[in-house]
């Protein structure tokens, strides 16, 4: 009888995931874009396409309008499908064919609209709550406990819980739709356009907000903005798109080095005071 | 692939210890949460040291967990790696749920609620018509300020876009009223009285109350849902900027058409409806065209027509006006939009049915055949 020591016994609580027979334990790129092609009617929108987010970057989007940013996100989030090749997020298809493959995906990342998109026949409470009930998995109780602590991560006291979406402020609205964005706690959080129509005080605190949760959940950002503020406060890494291509893509002085009429235009404004500062 | 969540108890210089590891996160944590927190209160029940310096990723779902475990306190002794911290402590700030309070409110207070909810409608009704007279006045004086566009589009798609199916509607009830007055009117050999009973039934009833209920479901909800985006997008308040007032721009054409266009659909639809039932007595009861047509004039008399006629311009006044009414009272909301779409079209074809009764009893005596 062999009487080797043997370290407790850990009771294990085995994932959804493992459960279902798990999947590869390699780490692909959190966001693969590989040669996409999008064309409505006779324009093109996008010609081959590359574009690759890894873990724990926050990859602003920038190009003219019209150049296809949302167009891009969309796609990115597999409300639209490209016309020639594949969009790929955490190593899996989007546009699986098998919806249980897809609809587990989806609950991987958050997307905060630009005009937040809350559902408006809903109160405050149940608009974040909706994306936890809808998992199946939790009680009222615990629901309750989570969507007042997205709440406090937001900023939103309990007393808001019970407004309407019509009574909130531009911010509010935002902030609100930020913790629908975050109630699954996912990976990849997709932000279109996130302080258009905030003023700059508004703003750089929704930014700073956005930053500190990003710091604290360690989620993966992309976003679409024409803003520079928020570009600067928040992107780790800049992507210019321009005639349906990827034309600059590195940290924001990079990107503004490169010499591309898209990006000497965008950029102008910040450039204008170093150019005063050299003239001096 | 994520370690999940472990628990393991140990004895630890003579004290025991919940040593917790693994993924503590809502998509690794597994598919039913009850077992998890049934096994965490138990031990949670005794003294025991928790020990998280093992937990790779702690979410608020986790720590939820945990906390509620932990009867929404802090446990004695606990080792927790500073990276998991904060979200302890967002749970820690969670206030306790409160008691539920009690629900019903007692009948009165529903009633009470219920009655205060008509007497505003009523009121916003009475204004909304005191508002459109108002305008009307205001335009004689300036009439060049006559909303024609709104209103010729307005007549264009209630009135001449509702032609085909008032008309195949008028003729399938002619048919059908035909039909089954001429099997009763057989038992009595009173054939000819087909003539009276379908004269009067759909010119002087059948035809103003059909082309109500169908106007009602066609155009009152498109007004109700049209005005009710309309305030929804907020493009009420940029014609208010715009000094356009909403009740002349808006309401009154709608009215107006509405008004003009319903008395020409019950004309088109009872002539339908009598084409119908010429139709099926021919078919019936051999009754010859020439027959039903030379006798209709003398078994009718004018007055019914009118009363049709006048039927249908309140019925259009008032489906114009409880239309425009509900889409002003839509809140932003997709709800209150459907709510408000569904008791509009409910609301106009009770009224209707309403005025259609008062009509009857004012003109019980007028346009009899003697």
């Amino acid at each position: 009888m062999s009487a080797a020591p043997r370290p407790p016994e850990a009771e294990r609580f085995p994932s959804p995931a493992e459960v279902a027979g798990g999947q590869p334990a390699a780490a692909p790129p959190v966001v693969d874009i590989r040669g996409v092609w999008t064309c409505f009617g006779g324009t093109v929108v996008h010609q081959d396409l590359d574009l690759v987010v890894r873990r724990g970057e926050l990859l602003g989007l920038v190009g003219s309008s019209g150049s296809g940013k949302t167009t891009l996100l969309r796609e990115v989030v597999g409300l639209l499908r490209p016309s020639r090749g594949e969009v790929r997020l955490f190593g899996l298809p989007i546009l699986d064919a098998d919806p249980d493959a897809r609809r587990e995906v989806r609950r991987r990342f958050g997307v905060l609209f630009q005009h937040g998109a809350l559902f408006s026949a809903l109160p405050v409470f149940d608009n974040i709550a909706f994306p936890l009930r809808e998992l199946k998995r939790l009680d009222e109780a615990m629901i309750r406990d989570l969507v007042l602590m997205k709440m406090a991560m937001v900023e939103l006291g309990p007393e808001m819980a019970g407004l309407m979406p019509a009574e909130l402020s531009g911010g509010m609205v935002k902030r609100v739709a930020l913790a629908r964005a975050l109630a699954l706690e996912p990976e990849l959080l997709v932000l279109d356009e996130p302080t258009a129509g905030l003023d700059p005080d508004r703003s750089e605190n929704f930014v700073k907000l956005i930053r500190t949760l990003q710091r604290e959940l360690d989620f993966t950002v992309i976003m679409v903005t024409h803003d520079l503020a928020t570009l600067a406060g928040l992107a780790s890494r800049v992507a210019a798109l321009s005639d349906g291509r990827v034309v600059a893509n590195g940290t924001l002085e990079e990107v503004m080095a490169v010499d591309h009429p898209f990006t000497r235009s965008f950029f102008a404004s910040l450039r204008q005071p170093a150019l005063c500062g050299s003239r001096r | 692939m994520l370690p999940p969540a472990a628990i393991a108890c140990e004895v630890r210089e003579g004290r025991q210890c919940v040593r917790l590891s693994g993924h503590w996160t809502l998509a690794a944590l597994p598919p039913s949460l009850a077992a998890l927190e049934a096994r965490l209160c138990e031990l949670a029940a005794t003294p025991v040291d928790w020990d998280l310096s093992g937990v790779a990723r702690l979410d608020s779902a986790g720590a939820l967990l945990l906390w509620r475990a932990w009867g929404r306190r802090w446990p004695e002794v606990v080792a927790v790696p500073e990276a998991h911290c904060l979200v302890l402590m967002r749970a820690e700030s969670v206030p306790p749920p409160l008691p539920p309070v009690a629900g019903r409110r007692p009948p009165l207070l529903v009633a009470g609620r219920a009655a205060l909810i008509v007497g505003s409608h009523l009121r916003d009704l009475v204004a909304l018509a005191g508002q459109l007279l108002l305008d009307l006045v205001w335009l004689f004086a300036n009439p060049r300020q006559l909303p024609l566009r709104e209103f010729s589009a307005t007549l264009y798609k209630s009135g001449a876009r509702a032609l085909p199916v008032t008309a195949l509607v008028g003729f399938l009830i002619g048919v059908v009223v035909s039909y089954l007055s001429s099997l009763q009117l057989k038992l009595f050999g009173a054939e000819v009285f087909i003539v009276n009973i379908l004269g009067m039934s759909i010119i002087r009833e059948l035809g103003p109350v059909l082309v109500a209920v169908l106007v009602a479901g066609r155009s009152g909800s498109a007004m109700t849902a049209q005005i009710g985006v309309m305030r929804v997008t907020e493009e009420i308040d940029a014609l208010a900027t715009m000094g356009v007032s909403r009740s002349l721009r808006l309401v009154l054409p709608k009215v107006a058409a509405l008004a003009l266009a319903m008395p020409l659909l019950v004309v088109w639809c009872s002539a339908a409806g009598i084409v119908g039932g010429l139709v099926a007595a021919n078919l019936q009861l051999d009754l010859s065209w020439g027959f039903f047509i030379e006798t209709l004039p003398r078994v009718v008399p004018l007055p019914n027509l009118w009363i049709g006629l006048a039927k249908g311009l309140v019925f259009g006044l008032l489906i114009g006006l409880v239309a425009c009414h509900f889409g002003l009272r839509v809140k932003p909301n997709t709800e209150s939009l459907s709510t408000m779409t569904t008791s509009s079209v409910v609301s106009s074809i009770t009224i209707v049915i309403l005025a259609d009764a008062v009509f009857a009893i004012l003109t019980r005596n007028v346009g009899l055949p003697l």
